[in-house]
């Protein structure tokens, strides 16, 4: 399983990788593995505000349709719509294929994100 | 022994020592005395043949009639061979089975009925049906509030108010706030729309042909919600969509109403069998079953239930809707209509409820006790008259002669006591609408 170094994670199993000011936000490889299949993932909109903590989509498989939580908040400036007609790119690779990019509102709330080594030791 | 009850007193008995209890009232002990030993007046058992007598006699006080009224139930001809069909046992059931996939037979009417909904609304997708056309319609609320993240909705003063009330029901239980349109010469005013949906607005409900059996004309609709994303929910009574404008063609976003006229009895009101369908792209938001067609390991055709994750048994505190049943034999009981009549036999009974309707519409207008309600407002099968007449003596009148209706639209709104609406099938004959005609003129 892969947990990259450079990225943040949180408990329920999204990713956040900043650069240059945005967040691009996704799900880990641990939850794409337990989620099985994907084949359906409901995407938010541009321009949508996200809240740290609240839900901004839902990845459907075929077990079951869990919610992915925002890590941080801020503004969504782009969807990977690329996930419309092939949500199975979540399975291929979890890490390359982001769900949104957000313009980052307060970058302290990275701090209560845990990093790799912390998201594994979590996991146990 | 009774052969309803099968346990003897040797059995209970058995019962009752086996786990160590006295008698059988002592098992419910723990009920408090307040609610028990209540003193039922239970007549005594009686054998079939007095059952049935006492039945029939129950049955004689009712008076056959026949209907002029309509308000969302209409008199349409039942073939008898759809209750010979949906009598058989392997269809007989009320339910979707929960072990769905082993009944291919019912998953396949289920995706017929699917197949004829979306035929006839002109939308992408429809549910497997749900329990009547005022319930799918404060579901669609639900949906729209659900997809749009919002809690308003907006709803013409033209949907039947007994739908309307429903949909307050269902909108207090959820905190949604429910926005009165108002109409003008009979129909929804675009001006009143415009007026009230604003940005924090999921859509907006309307109903064509609406309570007063007006066709709607719903140009500029579209482009008004749009401007924030409102979702459209169009009513109507699918029969009429074999000759009307379909609520896909006007840019609904949700089809839904009342599918009683396809075919099923007026039985006092129900069950009857609601129907709705949406745009693929909100099927993810729709509540219901939704049956589908696939392959199974052997590359042959196999219908299941598909898209489950929607559902409350799956997802219960985020689900949409706890809807987790359908009407299923109603939706059979359409499904067989509609095979039966094929294409045309739908078409042709509703072109001659609409002839019927339109032929008893300009012999009324010939009477001096009736004139428009709406002038020029076109309708179908059912239309709004104003009289100069007594409602409740025009409905004695026509109960002496063994009609029902029109319907008193002070029922609806006690303000309106000078309007009545008739509904016409093409059940009701030339000599019988010009007899009730004859009637009206004399009184």
């Amino acid at each position: 399983m892969k947990t990259p170094k450079d990225l943040y994670y949180q408990e329920s199993h999204e990713w956040v990788k900043v650069e240059d000011g945005y967040a691009y936000i996704g799900i880990s490889d641990y939850a794409q593995d337990s989620l099985g299949e994907v084949v359906f993932v409901e995407l938010p909109e541009e321009n949508d505000q996200i809240t740290k903590g609240t839900e901004f989509a839902t990845v459907e498989s075929v077990k079951a349709a869990s919610d992915i939580n925002a890590p941080v908040s801020g503004v969504i400036v782009m969807v990977n719509e690329d996930l419309e007609d092939s949500p199975e790119l979540l399975n291929e690779d979890p890490y390359e294929n982001w769900i949104i990019k957000v313009e980052l509102e307060d970058e302290s709330e990275l701090q209560s994100l845990l990093s790799a080594e912390e998201y594994i030791n979590s996991l146990d | 022994m009774h052969k309803y009850m099968p346990h003897t007193k040797e059995d209970i008995s058995a019962m009752l020592d086996t786990i160590g209890v006295d008698s059988i009232e002592a098992l419910f002990s723990d009920v408090p005395k307040s609610l028990k030993h209540r003193d039922l007046d239970m007549p005594s058992a009686m054998s079939e043949i007095e059952l049935l007598n006492h039945f029939k006699e129950l049955a004689s006080m009712n008076t056959p009639l026949k209907s002029f009224m309509g308000a969302g139930s209409y008199d349409h001809y039942t073939p008898s061979i759809i209750r010979h069909i949906i009598e058989r046992q392997e269809f007989l059931t009320a339910y979707t089975p929960y072990q769905p996939e082993i009944s291919q037979g019912t998953l396949q009417y289920i995706f017929e009925y699917q197949s004829m909904i979306t035929q006839l609304t002109g939308m992408d997708v429809s549910n497997a049906s749900m329990y009547d056309g005022a319930t799918a319609t404060a579901e669609a609320m639900f949906m729209a509030c659900a997809q749009r993240k919002k809690k308003k909705i907006l709803i013409s003063e033209t949907v039947n108010p007994n739908i309307v009330s429903v949909v307050e029901t269902y909108a207090k239980y959820r905190g949604i706030e429910v926005i009165k349109i108002k109409s003008d010469n009979g129909e929804t005013s675009l001006d009143d729309v415009k007026a009230n949906f604003d940005k924090d607005s999921a859509g907006l409900i309307v109903q064509s042909p609406n309570v007063y059996g007006i066709i709607e004309n719903y140009t500029g609709y579209r482009e008004t919600l749009d401007e924030y994303k409102g979702m459209f929910i169009i009513n109507s009574d699918p029969s009429t969509l074999t000759h009307l404008k379909t609520p896909r063609s006007w840019g609904a976003d949700i089809a839904v109403g009342e599918a009683q006229s396809l075919g099923i009895p007026l039985s006092f009101g129900g069950p009857y069998i609601g129907y709705m369908a949406t745009l693929n792209k909100y099927i993810r938001k729709m509540p219901g079953r939704i049956c589908g067609v696939t392959k199974d390991s052997e590359g042959k055709r196999a219908f299941v239930l598909t898209l489950q994750a929607r559902e409350q048994h799956i997802r219960r505190e985020k689900a949409n809707s706890n809807i987790c049943s359908n009407q299923s034999l109603l939706a059979l009981f359409v499904t067989v209509y509609m095979s039966v009549m094929g294409k045309k036999g739908v078409y042709e009974v509703q072109k001659q409820s609409k002839n019927h309707a339109h032929y008893m519409h300009t012999m009324l207008l010939k009477l001096p006790q009736f004139e428009e309600a709406f002038p020029d407002k076109p309708f179908f099968k059912e239309f709004t008259l104003k009289t100069t007449l007594d409602v409740d003596v025009i409905g004695k009148a026509l109960i002496e002669i063994g009609y029902l209706g029109p319907l008193p639209f002070k029922k609806f709104d006690a303000s309106k006591e000078d309007l009545v609406t008739f509904a016409v099938t093409e059940k009701r004959t030339k000599s019988e609408i010009d007899e009730v005609v004859a009637v009206l003129g004399a009184l």
